[in-house]
């Protein structure tokens, strides 16, 4: 049943669904990040998906994990229909630019509403830059933080106090 | 004789508020530290006299870095991070989690029976807990300061009875990867079986007191009305997504655990206001009891834990008596439960909504990536859209209702 | 000498009169908060020990209650929030997390409240037993009479510099 998601994505943008694959009973599919709004707005939009629902957008930082090609940053959205119930996950593979700018990808809050937020802490933890986002600022840290802490290089104990005083 | 002056309340025609007392919009402060929040949120209103014109709902003030804490434990250690998720129940937390890396093992079908009703039982009552403090915090924030106490009351009857599951009060870590860490105390079913009694008891002196109090229905009907569209667009889940109509209850359309077995009803509610949402939370309780006693009559013996030794550590005799099992269990506790490769959404009804874990697995015995998917984040996201229009005071029920959970909304 | 003898015993009067009628201003973050909660409602019931009230403002409290984990965002607020309150006043730190970061040693949770502010009593326990907290607010309430808490030792150092740049007697009050 699940598996028509797949195909119907394949049928629909053929080249730009790069790898299909099912495990545990999660559909998932990776997409050219390119056309991530296109692909986010067909499986919304399509009679027979219906996929209204953005349950999560998160970000996976694989550097040290070797099985992964084509970019550091998986950006995650996991999407729910409530006409049937199917649900699928669709990544797309971001990569830092030249001289560790950060990697850029499009929002997809025109399709969904609820990905406000969830792509301000993408930024926030994770430093990708949603394109046409309406307010892209920190959302969990403050805005003197440096850095983003959920990368893998960024040491789990630094920490960037605003305030420290002595009482002795 | 005197000239007499009429004093009286000039008509609107006389007296254009908007003319005579014009007002500029103003900038003020909710929070970061408000008493009517259950959290620390900061909420920036533009406001024109009473009226809010825009308002930035600033969270993160209790970001605990849970994802990147988990991600330098081993699988069971972070079981006592997610208590401190939703804080206001813990269990379901546990639950959930457990359910997510035990998917990811592949051994969700051999759980014994027996834990997963322990699992459906302490769940539940964490779900009564949660829902008796969402409606106690809310009704004191619009000062009915009595129904708190009866609702912190009857939640204290649930905890004592927790704490001789577990032996903790509120942070229980409890359920571990392949079952519960403990059997139910002997005389457990006796006692949940008077607690629920007691506390449908403090239902009822509940709704007598609040549901035809005329303030409370005031504040709270036909404020911060939400569409069924809206909630869907907004990713709500849980109580303030059904108290707009839709029936979407993961126990229910995805069941998992034993849900399967009992009999009860996903309560909806018709306009999506406050009192709905208030509405849809008391309603929960009343059927959470229900499954609770359906629970425990239909709880049958038999282990509570899994038996594979890659999972579960061997009991004690083994470990101080053999190699094999003192060897297995430095293993168990030094590496962690060794996952395979792969990754895994897994998502069950937490007690404000869809809770979900995104775990990654290099095969190591920590997770690569532990996402939390926070049901309250998305929640609370549309509160900034739901702000323009209202009053200063309706914010406050409204973002009661939204049971916003610091722990789990900035994780 | 005497003038000295009766300001003491009216000193000692006076904190007696403060350790039982505690004005908190709870701070509340975090999982603490819940045990909080148990500890106003009736079965603790904070008010036996005299600490019952909780204002809303810290402008009118003398005992700031930590509850639940400071992180780095919060540290300022927290500080302004001591700021406001009037001397003489007493911190308790509520949970581990106040005290000392607990298990969240990380980038953004600080380690313990104490980093920002001066604490009087530290209460243990993840979160704390209410019992364990009323042993915390005895512990509080025998330091406020003896002139022990941080507020009051300093009030006593910035009176005896008085007193020694005079040469003089000053009545000694709180």
């Amino acid at each position: 049943m699940s598996a028509r998601i797949l195909d119907r994505l394949r049928e629909q943008f053929g080249e730009a669904v790069r790898a299909t694959f099912s495990n545990h009973g999660d559909e998932c599919a990776i997409v050219d990040p390119a056309r991530i709004v296109e692909v986010c707005a067909f499986l919304r939009d399509d009679p027979e998906l219906k996929m209204a629902m953005l349950v999560d957008l998160c970000v996976v930082d694989t550097l040290g994990l070797d099985r992964r090609e084509g970019g550091r940053f998986e950006v995650v959205y996991h999407l729910r229909s409530m006409a049937s119930g199917r649900r699928v996950r669709i990544k797309a593979l971001v990569d830092e630019g030249p001289s560790g700018a950060n990697p850029e990808i499009d929002s997809v809050v025109p399709v969904w509403r609820g990905a406000n937020w969830f792509e301000r802490e993408a930024w926030d933890m994770y430093g990708i830059k949603f394109r046409n986002h309406p307010d892209l600022r920190r959302i969990l840290m403050y805005e003197e933080f440096v850095g983003h802490p959920l990368r893998k290089d960024y040491p789990k104990e630094k920490r960037q106090p605003l305030v420290r005083r002595d009482f002795s | 004789m005197s000239q007499q002056i009429v004093l009286g309340v000039p008509t609107a025609e006389e007296f254009d508020t908007e003319e005579d007392l014009p007002t500029e919009p103003m900038k003020i402060n909710m929070g970061p530290s408000h008493p009517a929040m259950h959290g620390t949120v900061r909420i920036v209103l533009t406001i024109e006299g009473e009226t809010v014109k825009e308002g930035d709902v600033q969270i993160g003030f209790l970001h605990r870095c849970f994802e990147k804490e988990s991600e330098y434990a081993t699988y069971t250690q972070v079981f006592p991070y997610t208590d401190r998720l939703n804080y206001v129940s813990p269990m379901l937390n546990n639950v959930g989690y457990a359910i997510a890396v035990e998917k990811l093992l592949g051994i969700t079908s051999r759980i014994p029976e027996r834990a997963q009703y322990v699992r459906v039982i302490v769940g539940e009552m964490s779900r009564i807990t949660d829902h008796l403090t969402c409606l106690g915090a809310g009704s004191m924030e619009l000062g009915a300061l009595s129904i708190f106490f009866y609702a912190i009351k009857a939640r204290e009857w649930i905890w004592e009875l927790l704490e001789e599951v577990s032996g903790a009060r509120l942070t229980h870590s409890y359920v571990r990867v392949g079952g519960v860490v403990a059997d139910l105390p002997e005389d457990f079913a006796p006692k949940l079986r008077t607690v629920i009694g007691k506390v449908r008891e403090s239902m009822r002196e509940l709704d007598q007191l609040l549901l035809t109090n005329r303030i409370f229905r005031d504040r709270m009907d036909g404020v911060a009305v939400v569409s069924a569209e809206d909630a869907v667009a907004w990713g709500w889940t849980g109580p303030t997504l059904r108290s707009t109509g839709v029936d979407y209850d993961v126990r229910k359309d995805h069941p998992y655990l034993v849900y399967d077995r009992f009999d009860f009803e996903v309560p909806v509610g018709s306009r999506g206001d406050n009192f709905d949402r208030f509405a849809v939370r008391r309603e929960e309780i009343l059927q959470s009891l229900s499954i609770l006693e359906q629970a425990i009559d239909q709880i049958p013996p038999g282990p509570i834990l899994i038996d594979d030794p890659r999972v579960v550590l061997p009991p004690k005799s083994e470990v101080y008596n053999t190699i094999e099992g003192m060897i297995n269990h430095f293993k168990l506790i030094v590496d962690g439960i060794k996952v395979p490769p792969g990754e895994v959404y897994s998502y069950t009804e937490g007690g404000n909504g869809e809770l979900g874990f995104y775990i990654v697995s290099d095969g190591t015995g920590r997770p690569f990536r532990c996402r939390v998917r926070p049901p309250c984040f998305a929640i609370v996201s549309a509160l900034p859209a739901l702000l323009p229009g209202m009053y200063i005071a309706d914010i406050v029920p409204t973002f009661g209702m939204m049971n916003m959970i610091g722990g789990e909304c900035d994780r | 000498m005497a003038l000295e003898f009766y300001s003491t015993k009216l000193a000692d009067a006076l904190n007696w009169a403060r350790k039982y009628s505690l004005f908190q201003y709870p701070f509340v973050t975090a999982c603490c908060g819940m045990e909080f909660m148990a500890l106003a409602a009736p079965k603790y019931d904070v008010a036996r020990f005299g600490a019952e009230f909780p204002r809303f403002s810290p402008r009118q409290a003398d005992l700031l209650i930590v509850v639940g984990t400071i992180t780095e965002k919060q540290g300022p607020i927290l500080q302004r929030i001591w700021e406001q309150m009037c001397e003489p006043k007493w911190v308790m730190a509520f949970g581990v997390c106040a005290s000392t970061g607990g298990f969240y040693q990380n980038y953004s949770a600080m380690p313990g409240c104490d980093q920002v502010i001066p604490v009087d009593v530290y209460i243990p326990g993840c979160p704390p037993r209410p019992e364990q907290v009323l042993d915390g607010l005895m512990l509080l309430q025998e330091k406020i009479q003896d002139r022990t808490g941080w507020a009051q030792r300093r009030q006593l150092r910035e009176h005896e510099a008085v007193v020694k740049a005079k040469k003089g007697h000053l009545p000694v009050v709180g």
